[in-house]
């Protein structure tokens, strides 16, 4: 038995039956499956990571995001004192996790694709969009690029999934999903964006 | 408890996978010098290769 | 202390016993109960928090006993026991004498003082930073310290295993190779040696750093380094439960491997793949490649997966074969349906063996599929799954060989049987409740280690559905029942241990816990092999649920926002 040594000093050569030969090579087949699934859905699959990552300084981040900022809001999220802002489809848009807030609200256009930037700027946050469940993981020092195409209609909440200190529960934020507006969006400047964008 | 091996064949017709995996310390070689390379070394030549912000 | 070794013969077994061996599974064995007992009761306090109708503690007091849950039962009660199994599966299976057992006693001595220190500073509240410590979140240098002092006591305790097995070889107290249980050890004490050295090389820096002398940590590079020691602890336990398994298969049945060279190999399979899977937890992280991330989170094409799968098989084999030698041979389950369910060393282990599978296997490699990770990543579905393979697993197996070690290594028979008959099924079913409410919160997107889904202090409301309250609810409801299950543990085990009567020759002989069902169970060459139909139904089953579970979180992903 398995705990005494084995009864035959040879024991490697000892023949297989069938049904381990059988259920070995369906679960080898299978794990090959589950591999090639992986790299198939990065060919056909529309839910992948860019893997565009960039080192950049907290500072610097925190600068980007504001002059996005800046240059799109269209109102302030209620009596928050949050901006509300609508970027241009296709642009690079920002969002900075810092203790304990998602900055800032974001009004993206239906079926539009847009260039997220994520950063933290202190601690490491998990970016989660609710109620679709996307969890990204977001560190200070690192910017994730991801494009990123809303296809439904809403408001969306973005909630705090890495602890991150004792507020880490209070660590929302907010992404609304709008239909596209008939006119560009009324700020004279072309989105800084693609042209002079991440490299 | 102790058990029979009859006979005591030499250690040439032991086959080779046996003889590996009676063999602790190759193992354990192995076992730490897969994922140091495949999943520690490989790690942080990625972290180390990503490009800094413009 | 004698270093010349003293022994006795175990009158159940007829193994020679090396005492100072004995000594030190029965220290680690205390210990890692204590911490159990510890840890387990800070999980109760978790659940009940999470509760949204209980809501017991306040937030620092959540999130400081949150971070002493994980390091209690993750860490400390589990490589307690694993280091008494590693001196079981050497010195003891191998009749041989314990190497160094001075090096074993100081092991002993660093780990606790470790793992003391690590809860000091928890406790004391400026260490809340759970149990994975990310930077540039920081603790005070003491629970790093702790930590190191305790992963050094247990590399020790490695070499003393290590040696032991090289003592055993040229003292000749074996012959051929070592036993399939000695085997899986070997494989845990592997992964083991990875696990500690990743966590030395990268606690011993964030240590300095807690203290000022190093001025930065890079996060990404401490997340990968960290979980080659973190996700690999839990895969010492994958290898060590499984030899449990076979261990407490062939103790309470007689049962043999099917195939010495599958199961062996399967173990090979552990040894170099399983450590891999420490990329699950890196699988949305910024800044390291999809190549990576999809070699790493496979295992290398899903080699040990590989693994489990055939321990799958060769488990439930196994046992099925030695049933069918007894006699239990109608139908397709006669074997399962007459298996000693009142014994507690079986019926936890069986239930552990599927638990395993179904819960902690299947969701494992679902959320460790690069892509799919995106829906699951730190939601409550991850303690879901590791809730259903280091408790259900991982805990219940120990708990359920215990009930073999009391009588065996302390030589007391255990108190309250009744009781004992049934607290695997109590814990078990709470463990099985906490893992799919679990899962099923964080399917709605719930999010771990986190003080209130309600969200109430937060600048702007969130919105979570109703049925992740309920959820939370049942899940604190099963949390009640496991704790009960767990407390029923301790009691069993102090009791037994103090107050049990003494298991003498007279005892052992009136009520034999080894099998003894003669030869013709236990000894039979592979030529002669039993069939296992009933095995082959199960591991069907398995597959299919497998299968289909797999696809299905495809589809959940396909309908969400494109990223790309």
């Amino acid at each position: 038995m398995a705990l005494q040594s084995p009864e035959q000093r040879i024991w490697w050569n000892e023949p297989l039956t069938k049904v381990e030969v059988t259920w070995i090579t369906i679960s080898f087949v299978w794990g090959l499956i589950m591999f090639f699934a992986m790299i198939y859905w990065h060919l056909t699959g529309e839910q992948n990571l860019s893997n565009e990552t960039y080192q950049i300084t907290p500072d610097r981040f925190a600068e980007r995001t504001e002059a996005m900022a800046d240059q799109y809001t269209v109102r302030e999220e209620g009596d928050t004192g949050i901006p509300v802002v609508h970027p241009p489809p296709g642009s690079d848009i920002y969002m900075l996790g810092r203790l304990w807030e998602w900055w800032p609200v974001l009004e993206l256009e239906l079926d539009k694709e847009y260039r997220l930037h994520l950063a933290s700027v202190d601690w490491q946050h998990g970016f989660s969009l609710q109620p679709t469940n996307i969890n990204l993981q977001v560190h200070p020092g690192y910017e994730m690029v991801v494009t990123m195409r809303p296809n439904e209609l809403g408001q969306f909440d973005v909630v705090c999934n890495e602890f991150c200190g004792v507020g880490h529960h209070t660590m929302v934020g907010r992404i609304y999903v709008v239909e596209p507006s008939a006119e560009p969006v009324s700020s004279g400047e072309p989105a800084a964006s693609d042209a002079a964008g991440e490299n | 408890m102790a058990n029979k091996a009859s006979e005591t064949p030499d250690d040439q017709d032991i086959p080779f996978m046996q003889r590996l995996l009676d063999n602790p310390f190759i193992l354990l070689f192995l076992g730490v010098a897969s994922p140091t390379i495949l999943y520690i070394v490989w790690g942080i030549i990625e972290v180390a290769q990503i490009p800094i912000a413009n | 202390m004698a270093s010349a070794a003293n022994f006795r013969t175990c009158p159940d077994t007829g193994l020679k016993v090396d005492r100072t061996a004995e000594a030190l599974i029965k220290a680690n064995a205390v210990v890692a109960v204590v911490f159990l007992a510890v840890g387990g009761l800070f999980g109760v306090l978790v659940a009940m928090t999470r509760w949204p109708a209980v809501h017991l503690l306040d937030a620092d007091m959540f999130y400081l006993v949150l971070t002493a849950h994980g390091a209690d039962v993750l860490l400390f009660w589990i490589l307690f026991f694993e280091v008494a199994i590693l001196y079981f599966a050497s010195a003891i299976l191998l009749n041989s004498r314990l190497a160094t057992p001075k090096f074993a006693w100081l092991a002993f001595i660093m780990m606790v003082v470790g793992a003391v220190m690590a809860n000091v500073a928890v406790l004391q509240g400026d260490s809340t930073v759970m149990f994975t410590s990310y930077v540039p979140m920081k603790a005070e240098p003491h629970f790093y310290l702790g930590l190191i002092i305790f992963a050094v006591g247990a590399l020790i305790a490695l070499f003393v295993f290590f040696a032991t097995l090289v003592v055993a070889k040229n003292e000749k107290t074996y012959e051929g190779s070592v036993p399939l249980v000695t085997f899986g050890a070997i494989t845990a004490a592997i992964i083991a040696v990875f696990t500690i050295a990743s966590g030395a090389v990268i606690l011993i820096p964030t240590w300095l750093w807690s203290m000022g002398f190093i001025a930065n940590i890079d996060t990404l590079l401490y997340k990968i380094i960290w979980w080659g020691m973190g996700h690999s602890s839990q895969q010492i336990n994958v290898a060590a439960h499984v030899a449990v398994w076979y261990c407490i298969a062939a103790m309470v049945l007689g049962a043999k491997p099917l195939s010495e060279k599958v199961s062996r190999t399967a173990f090979l399979l552990y040894i170099l793949f399983l450590q891999l899977a420490s990329a699950h937890h890196l699988l949305v992280e910024p800044g390291v490649s999809s190549e990576w991330k999809i070699f790493n989170t496979s295992y290398a094409m899903y080699l040990a997966v590989l693994g489990s799968m055939i321990h799958g098989l060769s488990v439930p084999g196994a046992i099925e074969a030695a049933q069918r030698r007894r006699g239990f041979t109608h139908g397709i389950f006669e074997w399962l349906r007459k298996a000693p369910w009142g014994n507690p060393a079986f019926s936890g282990m069986f239930m552990s063996l599927v638990m395993f599978g179904f819960l902690g296997g299947i969701s494992g490699v679902v959320m460790g599929t690069e892509q799919i990770n995106l829906i699951i990543h730190n939601t409550l579905y991850v303690p879901g799954h590791f809730h259903a393979t280091v408790v259900a697993g991982t805990t219940l197996t120990f708990m359920a060989v215990t009930y073999l070690v009391v009588p065996l290594i302390f030589r007391r028979e255990i108190i309250l049987p009744g009781m004992a008959k049934w607290q695997p099924y109590i814990f078990g079913i709470g463990v099985a409740g906490i893992s799919l409410f679990m899962m099923g919160a964080g399917t709605l997107g719930v999010a771990r280690r986190h003080w209130d889904i309600t969200f109430t202090d937060a600048i702007m409301s969130v919105e979570v559905p109703g049925t992740a309250f309920l959820m939370m609810g049942l899940n604190g409801i099963s949390a009640l029942l496991a704790g009960v299950g767990g407390a029923m543990y301790v009691v069993i085990v102090v009791g037994s241990v103090l107050f049990g009567k003494r298991r003498d020759e007279a005892v052992a002989k009136a009520n034999p816990i080894i099998f003894d069902g003669g030869a013709a169970v236990a000894n039979y060459g592979s030529e002669e092999q039993v069939k296992v139909p009933g095995t082959i139904v199960l591991v069907a089953i398995f597959f299919t649920a497998f299968v289909l579970y797999y696809f299905v979180n495809w589809k959940f992903l396909s309908e969400v926002w494109p990223l790309s």
